[in-house]
């Protein structure tokens, strides 16, 4: 009635007259719940008048009987929503609870009307609340004063911030203050379990640091408090005490530390020193870096002491001579506390490095073994990395810079020590000295090329050659110049000096060194000419030896694209440089096979056009869509029409016909997978010209084929395009085209296997990207398991389907790709598998379980866990299987599961120790690894489930123990280990 | 933990670096070609022990210090012989007091036995001139019947699993 406008709220009142005035305090309770209930369905209605009366009527309530009270709060907490309070109502409201109420006598709901009531006047009147002065902030300590309930300590916190932060008077009361809140430091609280409130120990402890962390004016309680709980026995205690310091240095100056700096740094020094606990030590450290900022931070008056620098002299006092025990356990946590301190501030960096950096440099003179000098350089190191933070050096402030020669002596000799490891380090030193601006002189640089390039072609250890590399890789662009100008011609030298055998890891080397190089367009400009060249040259020849070269020299080709993608020039500039070259180099070799077939060509060989497969994909993916669609209009007449005329070497002795029958044309067809490499890896908007007739051409070729290599390249190529075509008309056509192609291949003849071929590809082409026709290819597919000769192929092709492909079909080559396709594949097919597997003969079923493992293993993780327990019955069967490979996948799908619902599995336990155990005997290596594994992970099942297992188990696994291969002892180890602890005291 | 309050036993001790995982070779992903045991196996399972409650100047239980880096068990100092069937490990108490020497040599005799196929015939004892009481350790280490008798203190047997239970 009230909500609708038909009754005021003073004839509500005078219509419970009785009842409110009632004897009973039970029956007035009821009047005022009653109007309580009112007024929170319509506080926003009442006018100014109304709210004055009600305001006078509740506060002269709260002298009533304890029974009513709680509904008196209630209609308070409405009438404090009220826009139309008048001005002075708020204060009294809250005087005449503070004195009338005591709040830690309340329930818990009762007392959290109270604190809603404060933070409602607190948000809307904050002038009149500010006015009531220092009263009002002792009127909610005593509010709050004891309070237990972890809901209302999370507002009651929040008040308590709003009070600082929108600066209410505290007055005398910052003490008291501090002493309600921070008695709940550190929070010790862990949710009940089915918690339905949610809140965690987390949140508590973030609301309270929020309070403590809010005013310096805390600082002289807060303090000594911290300091006293980092000393605790619990670690999360600790933690939580220097989370609360670090948060507290951000509003903090020196006046507020000062007092305290040396106990501080103590607790600190203990902690670091003592602790093994990687967390406590890295808050150690985050809390001294934040020290050390905040005291960076204040302005100095010319008239006190500068704390920084009596701070980190202490600092440096305590930890300097422990960098002199290279041997020692506290080289590095004294090494790390001078780091955390100086990398807070320049001024810190300064005070901290210009001490320790000769020291450093000179104890690595002193100490003469390779061990003792990688841990100096390596803390060095440290101090280097940090320069990197301020950016450049200036000439006379740097400390650094006065020590160019003695550092950059220090590294050098790093860098020819006979210690891998030392070397190691010495290359990182290198890269950081390279990235500070003006650091390395020009003889320097020259210095360091000279040293990059020994190491990587020379040095036996294959890290640090890798590292060599990889060095050069990351300072090439900073100084392109001299790379281009040193590096890249001694490493075409030394390619090109033709030494024997041995020198065949050297030529290795200067391939990846000059692939590792090119990461500046300049450079890139140097070293594609000098790749390309060296493929003209060792493609010519059949031997192993040439297909093997050109493979690798395709791997450093690939490697530049990849590191030449992002800047549109350097991509375009290796398009062109490389893909014409690539296929007049192939369309060479093809063409003297056709005349001349007994040569065999290295460039032909699968493994050589599968690694320029990459290359020519690389080089295409990141073009822009206009330079994409000039390449396509050259690429696909080439093939199409045999149009030779862009490529570097145009003439060639016949024609370019791959896709015309006749058996001299077969080299001429296994280039079909250049032709994929750059078609594929288009971007999805670049039109590619006669599509339709080079979807129907590579469909014949795949259907009619003898090569398998050529038909499968075919139904790859048919399939990419397909995945991005636009739906409509002509796609459906060439789908139906497709079908019709397929189904009498699949059913009968010579060509069974390319049928299925192109029936997978073109399935997972439409799987992916949700086409209505994939459920019927998928059907098909279904269909096949149970077919003798080709059931096996079928079952292996899910796990095609499933996987990402390295070629063709993903998303870096702009594939059409659902994310949830594989979720969706297995809710719709998965019930087909089953079904079909209970159906299916004896011959046949394994072809069933090894589908089904193929989309299970494919399957994240989470959805697996979630989706198993369903398929558990079928996969204990799956474990008698006697195909290794369903035996794997099973093995692989139960181990999680045993890991994340061992209730579910404990049902099995007699099932899975015989099935584990049996395969732990297993012929194959992977097999036996896997049921150990599975072996170990039972012991996560409930200990009262396995006990009766124990004997059997340990006794059992004394077997694999003597396996012949080491892999498979070593999981027997540590699954008989665990099964040991099983019910031992001490585990 | 242990010793947490009390005096460290050696604040600041020589540490080694670890090892590092074992690669896998080409050779052991062979399903065909036998691997035989070797030393680096061998110290691999002895240096698995959690050392938390053998040496007591590592008090925090999270990442302690492993028995490689204290250098009580060092590559060099483990001899296997596959073909006949023996294993020797002489392990290194931290200081020649260190009253835990018989708990370490215990638990890497017991984690042995456990580990290896049972032709093994194991020598679990102390590198020479390291300890004052080394030749009353090695005594009771080689006595059959004398380990097993701890074995059935179930005081001695929780310590000793709590060093095999898993380090991470």
């Amino acid at each position: 009635g009230v909500k609708g406008g038909s009754w005021t709220v003073l004839q509500l009142v005078e219509a419970l007259g009785s009842c409110l005035e009632n004897t009973d305090p039970r029956t007035r309770g009821r009047g005022i719940q009653l109007l309580s209930q009112v007024l929170l369905q319509c506080y926003s209605l009442l006018q100014e008048k109304e709210v004055l009366h009600l305001v006078l009527f509740y506060e002269n309530r709260l002298q009533d009987h304890h029974l009513v009270i709680p509904s008196v709060l209630q209609g308070l907490r409405a009438l404090s929503m009220c826009d139309v309070l008048s001005p002075g109502l708020a204060v009294s409201v809250l005087k005449a609870i503070f004195q009338e109420v005591h709040v830690q006598s309340l329930l818990q709901l009762d007392r959290h009307t109270v604190y809603s009531i404060i933070t409602n006047f607190m948000g809307t009147r904050e002038e009149e609340l500010k006015g009531l002065g220092a009263d009002f902030t002792f009127g909610f300590i005593q509010v709050m004063d004891g309070e237990k309930d972890p809901r209302n300590l999370l507002v009651a916190f929040q008040i308590v911030r709003d009070l600082i932060a929108k600066n209410y008077t505290l007055g005398p009361f910052v003490e008291e203050l501090f002493e309600v809140t921070s008695c709940y430091f550190p929070i010790d609280f862990s949710p009940p379990p089915n918690d339905p409130h949610g809140i965690q120990r987390e949140d508590l402890i973030l609301s309270l640091r929020a309070v403590l962390a809010s005013t310096p004016q805390f600082a002289e309680f807060l303090l000594p408090l911290l300091i006293e709980k980092m000393d605790s026995d619990l670690q999360s205690a600790k933690l939580d005490s220097l989370q609360t310091l670090t948060a507290c240095c951000a509003i903090y100056g020196q006046k507020e530390l000062q007092e305290f700096l040396p106990s501080l740094w103590s607790s600190l020094r203990r902690e670091v020193f003592q602790t093994a606990s990687e967390k406590v030590e890295a808050e150690c450290l985050a809390t001294l870096h934040a020290l050390s900022a905040c005291l960076s931070r204040s302005v100095l008056s010319s008239d006190t002491e500068d704390l920084l620098d009596s701070f980190l002299s202490s600092i440096l006092q305590d930890c300097r001579h422990h960098l002199c025990e290279p041997d020692m356990k506290l080289v590095w946590p004294s090494a790390k506390l001078l780091q955390a301190a100086a990398g807070a501030s320049l001024r810190a960096y300064h005070r901290v490095t210009s001490n320790v950096l000769p020291l450093l440099l000179e104890q690595y003179t002193k100490h003469p073994q390779s061990s003792q000098r990688r841990t100096i350089l390596e803390m060095l190191l440290g101090f280097l990395e940090l320069q990197q933070k301020w950016g450049h050096m200036e000439e006379d402030e740097s400390s650094l810079l006065s020590l160019r020669a003695p550092v950059c002596s220090v590294v050098f000799s790093a860098l020819s020590d006979p210690s891998v490891q030392l070397q190691l380090v010495g290359i990182r030193a290198l890269t950081v000295l390279g990235s500070l601006q003006g650091f390395l002189s020009p003889s320097n640089l020259e210095l360091v090329v000279d040293h990059l390039i020994h190491l990587a072609l020379r040095e036996e250890d294959s890290q640090s050659s890798e590292a060599a590399m990889e060095a050069a890789g990351s300072l090439a662009p900073i100084y392109p110049d001299v790379f281009s100008g040193r590096m890249v011609p001694r490493l075409e030298e030394e390619l090109q000096s033709e030494r024997e055998e041995e020198s065949c890891s050297l030529q290795q080397r200067c391939l990846q060194a000059l692939a590792a190089v090119s990461t500046h367009t300049s450079i890139v400009r140097e070293t594609v000419p000098v790749l390309l060249q060296r493929l003209r040259k060792v493609q010519k020849g059949s031997e192993a030896r040439n297909a093997r070269d050109v493979v690798s020299v395709c791997q450093s080709l690939h490697r530049v694209a990849l590191q030449c993608q992002q800047d549109a020039e350097g991509c375009w500039y290796y398009h062109q440089a490389v893909v014409p070259c690539l296929l007049a180099m192939a369309l060479q070799a093809a063409m003297q096979e056709s005349t001349h077939p007994l040569l065999g060509k290295a460039l032909l060989e699968e493994e050589v056009l599968a690694a320029m497969v990459p290359v020519i994909s690389a080089a295409t993916t990141h073009l822009s869509p206009e330079l994409a669609a000039q390449s396509v209009s050259h690429i696909v007449p080439l093939f199409l029409d045999g149009e030779v005329s862009f490529l570097p070497q145009n003439s060639f002795p016949c024609s370019f016909q791959p896709f015309e029958d006749g058996e001299c044309l077969e080299a001429q067809r296994r280039l079909v997978a250049l032709l994929m490499a750059f078609v594929c890896s288009l971007p999805r908007s670049v039109a590619i010209p006669q599509q339709d007739r080079l979807l129907r051409e590579l469909l014949a070729l795949s259907c009619s084929c003898n090569c398998p290599f050529t038909a499968t390249t075919a139904a790859k190529c048919f399939a990419g395009l397909v995945n991005k075509h636009q739906a409509g008309q002509q796609l459906d056509e060439i789908l139906q085209l497709a079908v019709n192609r397929m189904e009498p291949g699949l059913a009968e003849g010579p060509r069974r296997t390319q049928a299925l071929t192109l029936l997978l590809w073109v399935t997972k082409a439409l799987v992916l990207r949700y086409h209505p026709l994939s459920t019927r290819l998928t059907d098909k597919l279904l269909d096949l398991l149970g077919d003798m000769e080709l059931g096996p192929a079928a079952a292996d092709g899910f796990s095609l389907l499933m996987a990402e492909s390295p070629d063709v079909l993903h998303k870096g080559c702009h594939a059409d790709v659902r994310i949830m396709f594989r979720q969706r594949f297995f809710t719709d097919n998965v019930p087909k598998l089953v079904q079909g597997f209970h159906a299916a003969g004896p011959d046949v079923k394994a072809n069933y379980l090894k589908g089904l493992s193929h989309v299970l293993n494919h399957l994240p993780k989470p959805v697996l866990v979630t989706e198993l327990p369903t398929l558990l019955s079928l996969l204990l069967e799956a474990l008698s299987c006697s195909d290794c490979v369903v035996q794997l996948s099973t093995l692989s799908c139960l181990q999680p599961l045993l890991l994340e619902a061992p209730q579910i599995m404990s049902l099995h336990v007699d099932t899975l120790v015989t099935k584990f155990l049996s395969l732990t005997s297993s012929p194959t290596m992977a097999v036996r690894i896997a049921a150990l594994r599975c072996a170990h992970a039972l012991t996560s099942l409930p200990t009262t489930v396995l006990l009766p297992y124990k004997a059997r188990v340990i006794r059992a696994l004394a077997k694999p123990l003597d396996d012949k291969k080491r892999l498979v002892r070593k999981e027997a180890v540590a699954a008989r280990g665990e099964w040991f602890l099983l019910g031992s005291p001490g585990r | 933990g242990p010793g947490s309050g009390a005096p460290l036993e050696n604040a600041n001790p020589l540490i080694y670096r670890r090892s590092g995982e074992r690669p896998v070779t080409a050779r052991e992903e062979d399903d065909e070609l036998p691997d035989s045991i070797d030393d680096r196996e061998i110290f691999d399972i002895s240096v698995f022990l959690n050392p938390v409650h053998l040496i007591r100047s590592i008090n925090d239980p999270e990442h302690p210090l492993t028995l490689e880096e204290l250098n009580v068990v060092e590559q060099v100092r483990v001899k296997v012989n596959d073909a006949e069937s023996t294993v020797a490990v002489e392990f290194t108490p931290t200081i020649p007091h260190c009253s835990m020497a018989t708990l370490i040599g215990l638990s890497i005799k017991v984690k042995l036995i456990r580990s290896l196929p049972e032709r093994f015939k194991l020598d679990v004892h102390i590198t020479p001139g390291t300890h004052a009481s080394e030749h009353a350790v090695n005594k009771q280490l080689a006595d059959k019947e004398r380990v097993a008798a701890a074995l059935e203190n179930s005081h001695l047997l929780e310590v000793v699993n709590q060093c095999l239970s898993a380090r991470s």
